[in-house]
């Protein structure tokens, strides 16, 4: 019985330190969830080491039995073997008592199930979108209403492949971090433009699937301040391990700031739909709307990646009719082709990537599509 | 057990008769004799090596997936070809490995456990068999079309598989392929097993393994036929225009997780309840002792079967559910806890008071019996919804079902081939080497799936071929396990190869407290055996 003891003992103290400790964010060996930001975390961290508690008791009691059985009753120790085989009450026992130990994990557990459910009165209303392979964020209702944007990992190319040094943010930083005030109810509206992702903070306990068609929601309400890292964790092609989450918790005040701030932006770069541009300026622009949405599959030099994504130098499509070229940006491939749509992005955008992949590489069609051209398309 | 007595004399004059019989109906030889056979024993035998080989495939790709996250970075292959790795290391494990080696193990032990000659429909037998190699052929040479393999996850969720190219049509074709024969495989077990015991072996003294197929085989026909119907909806979408599982034409992507995941559950639970049989064929003989509470075995088994049926959506906890709904599953998983738990104590009091000896066998049983507990432990967490909320796609979950499927499956499929090898081939497997590989996987395989529970709590998700810096010592240390387990598996084939040439030769019964019918025939069993139904009383 002193070894069931020791056993005991050992079990008790290893897992009182594992549930006492809660780890920074960049620990190699952190063996726990992550400290909780929100109530509903707080209550999966606790529900998750009551049920360390419930599994240590019954792993020594069961493995304590039989590992007393495994080390005397032996044929080698000459015990010759009981006859039994059979107690309808013992069966009875052990089938109750699981009974009931179920009835007490399942208690806590549907109570934070039905809080996480309850999604009434935001403070603020944020749609999230997932796309291959990056997030927007569009604020829809409360203070910050309005503000827009896309955010996509900072982590470069050549980090990933080794060509450049990763630092201790290699794949925890975005370049827009969703930005909340600190102690405001966030209800968030997820959805996706193409296949399903999801969108997981594990700091505030959320993870909800971005389901492309329909809306979803989720909330949070975060305690304190900081950056807090989450990650896609639904499969989504081939840049699902590229596509951090990252959000940013700000005291209200700073966040006022902040909302301003990105308004005040917006407003700036909004731009009349029937401007005219140049060849160049469209080029220049496209240039950099392809390095953020096409580049990923379609590659820096155009030429795809063969037998998986098709090569834009040279096609043709991209030297094709306008319209046409236009029209799989904007709505997407065929149905089972891998081209996403891309109408979130704006009139300008679309006409300058257009623009750009007409007269980048070896295709010279000369082509300069305004963004007013766009406007007429989409109507 | 029920006491079994042969009609007539054992041994000897048993074998005579068997050796008579192997004159008039021996096998042809060569290559016509694996095509055209319809004895059970062949069946079995090609099987088991079909499973094998595969296992080696499928092995081969986690040597690939586990090489790649060794260090933080993409140092060996594209993320589109790592995504290939993961989907068919699933897949081909799943169908191609565990399965098919569960239907070996009853080709072989079914009609000699139950005192049947054959499988009842012999014919069928073969042609359930080779339809596997071309569905294997599709599987692995989809990684040489345009476009590479299917690299949607095993789990083919739509509308990311229907942005494949044509790897995820073979994909799709390939497990219609697998399903027919499973169907054809199940119905067989069936069949057999309701019509062809031996005269007095009724239901309840039928030996556990034959029990847990006889449920098994249920299943299989109940949500194979599911699982066709689903990826032929996806093969739909993908080529004649249907909507089904598009939004955007009035379908919904989530209706095909239910489909699949309807399907999905039952078959983890096909891929576990004949592993509980092998172990409860394993426990008793080598405590030597009768097994503890056989009615409830095999109460437990059929509710483990029937609730299987209702928890599927415990996989979609994060799809975004009404509240009621997951109550309903969370509530439902959890009972599974109960039946399981019944399992793990009768198989402790079997061992209560036993006279014990460790064997190769016993040792794997026991492993089973530790490592499985821990797997069910993590799945019990992952019952509760909050948590999994949090662990859901991560590599929690892979540990949580690593645990089970190969500390489960695989080790009791490990145990059995050990525990039947001298029935099969005659000879005495190698003792010490079959300690060894049991010692080594024991470690490596704790080794690479343990620090995984602590990979998934800290927020690595599972699928992806790269990684934060912070997760880079245990994926180290995961991956040197996994090196390990596969290379330990060499020892394995060393033994297996080694006793079918040679070496001590085996009794009729060469475990003292065995008692099930196989037994009662010499050792190797012949080609055709009990064509004279022995009693049992």
């Amino acid at each position: 019985m002193s070894s069931k003891a020791v056993a005991t003992l050992l079990g008790t103290l290893s897992i009182a330190w594992y549930s006492g400790m809660v780890m920074a964010a960049a620990d190699p060996y952190q063996l726990n969830f992550q400290q909780p930001n929100s109530t509903i975390a707080q209550q999966t961290y606790d529900q998750h080491i009551m049920l360390l508690w419930i599994c240590l008791a019954i792993f020594i009691g069961v493995f304590g039995v039989m590992l007393y059985s495994l080390i005397n009753h032996r044929k080698s120790k000459g015990y010759k073997a009981a006859n039994f085989h059979h107690s309808t009450t013992v069966e009875i026992i052990w089938t109750v008592i699981p009974f009931i130990i179920l009835f007490a994990m399942a208690y806590p557990a549907t109570k934070t199930v039905i809080a996480m459910k309850d999604t009434s009165n935001p403070d603020i209303t944020v749609k999230v979108t997932g796309y291959q392979w990056q997030w927007g964020y569009d604020y829809l209702i409360g203070e910050g209403a309005g503000i827009s944007f896309i955010s996509r990992s900072s982590t470069t190319l050549d980090q990933r492949n080794n060509k450049a040094p990763k630092d201790e943010f290699y794949m925890l930083r975005a370049d827009k971090p969703m930005v909340v005030p600190v102690g405001k109810r966030v209800r968030l509206l997820i959805t996706s433009n193409d296949v399903i992702h999801a969108w997981w903070v594990p700091a505030f306990g959320v993870k909800q699937d971005a389901i492309p068609g329909f809306i979803r929601d989720a909330w949070f309400q975060a305690d304190r301040v900081g950056t807090f890292v989450g990650q896609c964790t639904e499969l989504c092609g081939k840049d699902h391990g590229f596509m951090p989450i990252v959000v940013e918790v700000m005291e209200p005040a700073q966040y006022t700031k902040w909302a301003a701030e990105q308004k005040a932006q917006s407003a700036k770069t909004v731009v009349d739909v029937n401007k005219v541009f140049t060849l160049d300026e469209l080029k220049a622009d496209g240039e950099k709307v392809y390095a953020g949405n096409c580049v990923a599959c379609h590659q820096a030099n155009g030429q795809g990646i063969p037998g998986t994504f098709v090569a834009l130098d040279g096609s043709k499509i991209a030297n094709g009719p306008k319209a046409e070229h236009i029209n799989i940006v904007v709505n997407g491939g065929k149905a089972g082709s891998a081209m996403a749509a891309f109408k979130h992005l704006s009139d300008v955008d679309i006409a300058a990537v257009v623009t750009y992949e007409r007269n980048a590489w070896s295709n010279t069609t000369g082509d300069v599509i305004q963004p007013s051209e766009i406007n007429a398309f989409r109507k | 057990m029920a006491a079994v007595h042969d009609d007539h004399a054992h041994g000897h004059g048993h074998g005579h008769e068997h050796g008579h019989d192997d004159h008039a109906h021996g096998p042809p030889k060569g290559m016509m004799r694996w095509l055209t056979t319809t004895n059970h024993k062949d069946i079995g035998t090609m099987y088991l090596w079909f499973s094998f080989s595969m296992f080696i495939v499928g092995g081969l790709m986690a040597f690939g997936i586990r090489a790649e996250l060794f260090q933080p970075g993409m140092q060996l292959m594209t993320p589109e070809f790592f995504n290939s790795l993961t989907t068919n290391h699933g897949l081909i494990m799943v169908f191609g490995a565990i399965m098919p080696a569960f239907v070996g193990f009853a080709n072989w032990q079914v009609p000699m456990m139950i005192g049947a000659p054959d499988m009842a429909f012999a014919r069928m037998n073969n042609w359930s068999f080779w339809l596997l190699p071309p569905a294997a052929l599709l599987l692995v040479s989809a990684f040489f079309v345009p476009g590479g393999a299917g690299a949607g996850g095993w789990t083919f969720y739509p509308p990311l598989s229907v942005q494949m190219g044509m790897g995820m049509d073979m994909m799709i074709f390939a497990v219609h392929i697998l399903g027919a024969s499973s169907i054809m495989g199940s119905i067989n077990i069936i069949t057999t097993i309701l019509n062809m015991r031996a005269p007095g072996m009724t239901l309840m003294k039928m030996p556990l393994f034959v029990w847990t197929w006889l449920i098994t085989a249920y299943l299989l026909v109940l949500v194979m036929p599911v699982l066709a119907g689903t990826v032929t909806m996806l093969l739909t979408d993908r080529h004649f225009g249907t909507n089904f599982f598009n939004a955007a034409g009035g379908g919904d992507p989530i209706m095909f997780q239910h489909i699949f995941w309807f399907f999905g559950h039952p078959e983890v639970y096909i891929m576990i309840l004949p592993a509980f049989g092998i172990i409860s064929e394993i426990l008793p003989t080598f405590s030597r002792k009768p097994l503890f509470g056989y009615s409830s075995m095999v109460y437990a088994t059929a509710s483990i079967a029937i609730l299987s049926c209702i928890v599927w959506a415990h996989h979609m906890f994060t799809v975004g559910m009404p509240v009621t709904a997951q109550l309903f599953f969370m509530y439902a998983t959890m009972l599974i806890a109960v039946p399981t738990g019944v399992k793990v104590f009768n198989w402790t009091a079997t061992m209560w008071q036993g006279s014990m000896s460790f064997e190769t066998p016993m040792l794997f049983a026991i492993g089973f019996i530790f490592l499985f507990t821990i797997g069910g432990f993590s799945g019990v967490v992952c019952a509760v919804i909050p948590v999994d909320i949090q662990v859901q796609e991560t590599y929690y979950v892979i540990a949580h079902f690593h645990y089970v499927l190969v500390s489960g499956s695989l080790f009791a499929l490990f145990g059995g081939v050990y525990y039947w090898l001298p029935k099969w081939t005659g000879h005495m497997y190698d003792e010490s080497l079959g300690k060894l590989h049991f010692w080594l996987s024991m470690v490596f395989f704790n080794v690479t799936f343990f620090v995984q529970h602590f990979l998934g709590l800290a927020g690595m998700p599972r699928r992806v071929p790269d990684y934060a810096l912070q997760f880079a010592d245990f994926n180290m240390i995961s991956s040197i396990g996994a090196f390990g387990f596969g290379l330990s598996q060499l020892v394995f084939l060393t033994v297996v190869v080694k006793c079918i040439r040679g070496g001590k030769k085996a009794e009729a019964k060469p475990w003292d407290g065995a008692t099930t019918l196989e037994w009662d025939l010499p050792s190797p069993a012949p080609y055709h055996s009990w064509v004279t139904p022995p009693v049992v009383k």
